[in-house]
């Protein structure tokens, strides 16, 4: 018999993961939906955040503080990025963005083995949500009360930017038609730009705020992309609706799958995908841009 | 990285220079004149030893480890055993047990090694063993721990670390003898995982104790949350677990925020050199079973510690201790058979009879070659310097594998 309490704990736990996959994976998604371009180095981004993270925990001593320098270092890093490797390359086809990514990712990779080391580290939750508190009963970690939060709060920004405010509408513009809104007047190269430091920034800012609970460390970046890639194609690619409701479906069937039927956990979202791809192989959700 | 030839002694010094070709000269005359002219001399030729260890992946940090630890005992021997420079030849086998075997056999069809050692995960070891029997090369196993390793009996293969059961039963009746009737165990779901949970699981149920639940997490899992939320369900009295390397750093830390009241116990590697300065306080308080501590108090793990700190600026590990042993393993016996490593029966009856120093305390070999050791039962402390380490609270003496 399955109690009450276990459920609403696993409930909790399945949300707190499951905004942890939205925020991994939203960034991936909007790059993909605004620039029709599949950024395979997200989750290099994801751990280059946690790396540097840790360091500017260290050194500022403040963990906000610290989350909003490395988040603007790393999107710096993705700025660098754009500029000088993905701006000649929107021209070419997914193939050579994907070879371009998935190189850019490798180097990321080694260069962290040898800057930060092998070893798996970890970054401290701020002091004041490091114990655990009661919600509904039950107790669940402050951290992950935290990361409901967060991950709400930014999912319902990004919602609010992208449908309801004149910046939102000049990017789905781009999307749909780009020569059309470059004749409006509007800089096409700066709005991609834009959109390609903001996906980094996000992976950033998901890999910081992972970090408490996952660790860093090198091979931390290729699993997470391929969770994200995996959220991603189940939610319609582009489609920054499909991921939220996609990760809450995923972060919640795995967690109450690895409650009661552990054996099986490693492939329940394995299996989601490929019901999904068979049934409904444009993904849950429809595109919505582009 | 990851291929690479690493050679010790490639020239000789100034002073040296004189007397070796003397020596050399004399030594071929000895030979010439006791053999009536049939075999040349090896004497210059240098003892390849092969090493198939992972420097790529999760487990690149043991390859790093164990090879240190090797290159300080050859370091010390002045890179010369019996008068013949050493060579190690390392290979990557990314812990898998096809890129293992490949590379196995290219350091013994191609490189003709004397000696191979190595293999971090168990799958790796099992798939070499065969190839190695096949030309008889000693086979030294310096991590994995599957009981079969050395249950197997095959003359040629030594294991310098600890079998799974060895590490993990004498846990179990410790726990009850310390009061501790009924636990949780969980363990990472792979063969390694299951293998360990059953040695604990026998040791503590013949011992009277009783196992309320047993929870697996796939290896690699991030969120152990699920896990963890079931285990404080059951209400043990203890929980005991198999988890290592980035598993081992989550598993702690998210235990230690889930409120669970029961005290964690395991094997050592959920509490060690690699993981302890990632799980940092989370981890005070864990009681773990291990075949090493860095804080036994025996001249050997004294002068280890020191000269590892002083060549790579880094504690070593239990891993870089059974790397040292099985560079002792393989030095000690070719000492012992006067650097002939052609004679594979005599230089394996050498192994045989090795006497070990090992930085972990009395050690031997039984009759199936796997070591007969102290288990430490360790606790993860705040040391009086500050940092957070491991204290050997009791000690189990000359445990050994049952064997099959």
């Amino acid at each position: 018999m399955i109690s009450a309490e276990a459920i609403i704990s696993q409930l909790l736990n399945g949300l707190a993961y499951s905004l942890m996959l939205f925020l991994l994976a939203a960034g991936l998604s909007l790059i993909f939906g605004m620039m029709d371009v599949i950024n395979l180095s997200h989750g290099s981004f994801f751990m280059i955040g946690g790396f540097i993270g840790i360091g500017m925990v260290d050194a500022l001593g403040n963990f906000w503080l610290a989350l909003f320098v490395t988040v603007l270092i790393v999107a710096l890093l993705g700025l660098v990025a754009e500029l000088s490797l993905l701006r000649p390359m929107y021209e070419r086809g997914h193939l050579d963005q994907i070879l371009l990514t998935f190189g850019l990712a490798l180097i990321i990779e080694d260069a962290a083995e040898w800057i930060w080391g092998t070893t798996i580290q970890s970054l401290p939750e701020p002091e004041s949500f490091s114990g655990s508190v009661e919600v509904l009963g039950v107790v669940i970690p402050a951290y992950r009360l935290v990361v409901i939060v967060v991950g709400l709060l930014l999912a319902g920004a990004m919602w609010y930017v992208l449908e309801r405010t004149r910046l939102g509408s000049i990017i789905r513009a781009g999307v749909s038609n780009r020569e059309m809104t470059s004749a409006l007047g509007f800089n096409i190269p700066a709005i991609f730009a834009g959109v390609f430091v903001f996906g980094v920034a996000l992976a950033a800012f998901a890999g910081f705020m992972a970090a408490p609970i996952l660790g860093v460390y090198p091979g931390l970046d290729f699993e997470v992309l391929i969770l994200a890639l995996i959220i991603v194609v189940i939610g319609g690619l582009g489609s920054l609706t499909g991921v939220f409701w996609v990760s809450l479906l995923i972060g919640i069937t795995q967690t109450f799958g690895q409650a009661y039927f552990p054996a099986a956990s490693a492939l329940i979202i394995y299996v989601v995908m490929a019901a999904v791809l068979l049934l409904r192989p444009e993904g849950l959700f429809k595109r919505k841009y582009a | 990285m990851g291929k690479g030839k690493w050679v010790f002694g490639g020239t000789a010094e100034g002073g040296s220079a004189l007397w070796k070709p003397l020596i050399l000269v004399a030594v071929l005359a000895a030979v010439l004149v006791g053999c009536g002219g049939g075999g040349g001399s090896r004497e210059d030729e240098p003892i390849k030893i092969g090493v198939i260890l992972p420097y790529s992946g999760v487990y690149a940090q043991l390859g790093e480890d164990i090879t240190d630890g090797m290159k300080l005992y050859f370091e010390q021997q002045g890179n010369e055993i019996a008068g013949r420079p050493v060579e190690l030849i390392t290979e990557d086998t990314e812990a898998n047990p096809q890129v293992g075997v490949q590379a196995a056999r290219r350091l013994i069809e191609q490189e003709g090694i004397a000696v191979l050692t190595g293999a971090v995960a168990t799958p790796v070891a099992y798939g070499v063993i065969d190839i190695t029997q096949r030309d008889n090369i000693p086979f030294v196993v310096s991590n994995a721990t599957g009981n079969d390793v050395t249950r197997q009996g095959a003359e040629n293969v030594f294991r310098v670390s600890v079998s799974s059961y060895q590490v993990s039963s004498p846990m179990g009746e410790y726990l009850v003898e310390q009061g501790t009737k009924r636990i949780v165990v969980s363990a990472a779901d792979y063969a390694a995982g299951h293998e360990m949970a059953a040695g604990f699981m026998e040791g503590f149920t013949r011992a009277g104790g009783e196992v309320v639940d047993e929870v697996y997490a796939p290896l690699g899992t991030n969120d152990y949350s699920s896990f963890l939320t079931r285990i404080r369900q059951a209400d043990p009295q203890g929980v005991w677990t198999f988890y290592a390397g980035s598993d081992a750093v989550r598993f702690v830390q998210q235990y230690s925020k889930f409120g669970v009241e029961a005290p964690l116990y395991g094997t050592g590697y959920l509490a060690d050199q690699d993981t302890l300065p990632a799980q940092k306080e989370a981890a005070i308080g864990i009681r773990t079973s291990l075949h090493y501590s860095s804080d036994l108090d025996n001249p050997e793990n004294r002068e280890f510690k020191s000269s590892f700190r002083e060549a790579y600026d880094r504690q070593p590990s239990v891993y870089a201790v059974q790397g040292w042993d099985a560079a002792w393993l393989i030095g000690e016996a070719i000492k012992a058979t006067d650097g002939d490593t052609e004679d594979k029966d005599a230089l394996i009856q050498a192994m045989e009879d090795v006497e070990f120093q090992s930085p972990r305390g009395p050690m031997t070999l039984d009759e199936n070659h796997n070591p007969v050791q102290n288990i430490y039962i360790r606790e993860v402390r705040r040391l009086d310097d500050g940092t957070i380490g491991n204290v050997v609270v009791d000690t189990i003496e000359d445990v050994r594998d049952p064997g099959e």
